[in-house]
């Protein structure tokens, strides 16, 4: 009797065996080389299995433990999947403007194949909502010479530029020039937060009878939005000046750690994001995070102090920044089922190198926790869906009216520093205090939440920070001595 | 009687980044008396085309997890994965869905 190559089929990791050594159920010995057949369909494997959802189709992949899968029912998965999401969610209404954040990975790439898959469906079923591609070029960061930097950026535009879709290629860089107030959340839309305005079904039926008067003229359709880019020939991208480049590099070798850097990259790239899709009329983000990044990134946020904000950093919605909203709808999805959708059905990514690391520099936590998950994920392949299914069962604390003295300077979540006097003591917090007149960075403790404290900490001189992050920060700084100025004192 | 084998190797989703950049390997395996099974190709393969850090593409007598492998275009997961036995003109291509670094 063949061992069923399947795995506890959804037991806890515990239960199931290691997989390394393990053959399939067929396996025998391999018969002589006339068995292949040259014209034999590409794709069939020497010891086929059957798909286990249709029954007749040759088994392409093993999705989750043990489910072999052939690439029709595959796609059909797939796909289904991410109108789930988006169904199950109900965030995004029709006709609404959604912003794509596209980093060429991918995870993303899936994501914009899967808005067009969904946007071309016949009426009844079809997406409704308007999108839009950002593209943030960090070769600065990436240690791209500008021939590279063209190049990436090249081949990224042709991408964005296939879809019909409207799109923006910012560089980080840009970063510089935010305004401080990205740092704090912009007014809540009517509706979105379910007090005023429609609910997502008044909304969706509305939209259909809007459309049934219109004739369904598909306003919706890519093609028929005007590019966000000049009329004309599209010009080969330019790169930012040298000085600019220079400048962002500096905030990011002032690093100390390549945890912080990793940090830094994600916040002024979720920053410069939020902006484009604020000045452009954007109500919803949508970024590419798979099912193992979303594992991984929990784990590693809970490694770097972020516990208490698990559900906003890595569940389906994330609403901090009040009028703009992040979602998440890749986060259903394994790297494994993101890489063999791509092969079979052509998406195409680009790949870039990674944030660089100065030499003998210890590895990140986000790293450590990457290998440690994919390692342990070899022997148990529940693990890192174990995870996944454990932080959905987070859900955020109920948006509650909070004014800017309570949320972080950097990652805008509500404050988590009680006991303000023990956490003074503590070693990792303590900062040099520079000579007498100069602003200190010590001054800024008090507006971060405790993770991002230990960031900052480790992030380089204040004339390093982005000066957007400076600028908001002196602000609060002062009014809040202004504040304490003006209360009669009690001591 | 032995045989030797052509088989190509793809590499992609950076994984390519290892092996100067090249995403396609024609190779034609050299007659050997140990059977050519993923196990054997692997090591030939950090032998004779890895430029550097091997660590980033194998780990122990297998790749490095977060790599994928594709045996004629299907997962090597149903395949037998290291104890396939490898035939003329198999392709395999290993996808890396690591984030680099």
């Amino acid at each position: 009797m063949c061992d069923a190559a399947g795995g506890g089929g959804g037991c806890g990791a515990d239960t199931d065996p290691p997989r390394r050594h393990r053959a399939p159920a067929d396996r025998c010995e391999s018969g002589p080389a006339s068995e292949w057949t040259p014209g034999a369909a590409p794709g069939t494997p020497r010891h086929p299995r059957t798909c286990m959802k249709c029954g007749q189709g040759t088994a392409a992949l093993v999705i989750r433990v043990g489910d072999p899968f052939c690439r029709g029912c595959f796609r059909e998965y797939f796909v289904h999947k991410f109108r789930a999401m988006l169904g199950k969610n109900r965030v995004i209404f029709p006709g609404e403007k959604v912003l794509l954040a596209v980093s060429g990975g991918p995870a993303s790439s899936a994501m914009v194949r899967q808005v067009q898959e969904g946007l071309s469906r016949e009426a009844a079923k079809r997406l409704r909502f308007v999108p839009g591609l950002v593209y943030v070029e960090e070769g600065a960061v990436r240690r791209q010479s500008p021939e590279q930097r063209e190049q990436t950026l090249a081949q990224m535009e042709t991408l964005l530029q296939a879809t019909g879709f409207p799109y923006h290629l910012i560089h980080l860089e840009e970063a510089l020039e935010l305004p401080p107030s990205i740092l704090q959340p912009g007014p809540e839309r009517a509706g979105t937060s379910g007090t005023s305005g429609p609910s997502y079904k008044e909304a969706v039926d509305s939209f259909i009878q809007q459309q049934r008067q219109d004739g369904d003229s598909g306003t919706s359709l890519p093609g028929h939005s005007a590019p966000d880019t000049p009329a004309g020939p599209p010009a080969t991208p330019r790169l930012p000046d040298a000085a600019q480049t220079q400048e962002l590099l500096r905030c990011f070798e002032a690093a100390a750690t390549a945890t912080a850097r990793e940090e830094l990259l994600e916040m002024l790239r979720t920053h410069l994001i939020v902006q484009t899709a604020r000045d452009r009329g954007y109500a919803k983000v949508m970024m590419g995070e798979s099912l193992t990044r979303v594992a991984v990134k929990l784990l590693t946020n809970l490694s770097l102090g972020r516990g208490a904000f698990l559900a906003v950093d890595t569940g389906f919605t994330d609403r901090r920044h009040g009028d703009v909203m992040v979602v998440r709808p890749m986060r259903d999805y394994t790297a494994k089922e993101i890489a063999f959708y791509n092969f079979f059905f052509g998406v195409p990514s680009v790949v870039v190198p990674p944030l660089f690391t100065k030499r003998r520099e210890k590895p990140s936590i986000h790293q450590l926790v990457e290998r440690f998950l994919l390692g342990l994920q070899e022997e148990f392949p529940s693990t890192i869906s174990t995870v996944y299914r454990t932080g959905e069962k987070l859900s955020p604390e109920p948006a509650k009216a909070s004014s800017e003295s309570q949320r972080c300077l950097l990652c805008l979540c509500g404050l988590d520093t009680y006991g303000e006097e023990e956490l003074a003591l503590e070693p990792t917090l303590i900062l040099e205090e520079p000579a007498a007149g100069v602003e200190s960075k010590a001054a800024y403790i008090p507006l971060l939440c405790y993770s991002c404290r230990l960031t900052f900490k480790e992030l380089g001189p204040l004339d390093t920070l982005p000066p957007y992050v400076r600028a908001e920060g002196q602000r609060r700084i002062r009014r809040a001595e202004m504040e304490q100025n003006q209360e009669p004192s009690e001591s | 009687s032995k045989i030797s084998v052509v088989h190509c190797f793809y590499f992609r989703g950076g994984a390519e980044l290892l092996f100067d950049g090249v995403k396609k390997h024609q190779v034609t395996l050299p007659c050997q008396p140990e059977p050519w099974d993923i196990r054997n190709l692997l090591k030939w393969i950090k032998q004779n085309l890895l430029k550097e850090r091997p660590e980033l593409f194998l780990q122990g007598e297998s790749v490095r997890p977060g790599i994928l492998v594709l045996i004629n275009e299907a997962d090597w997961e149903l395949m037998g994965e290291l104890d396939y036995k490898l035939q003329d003109q198999d392709n395999v291509l290993f996808i890396s869905t690591l984030h680099g670094g």
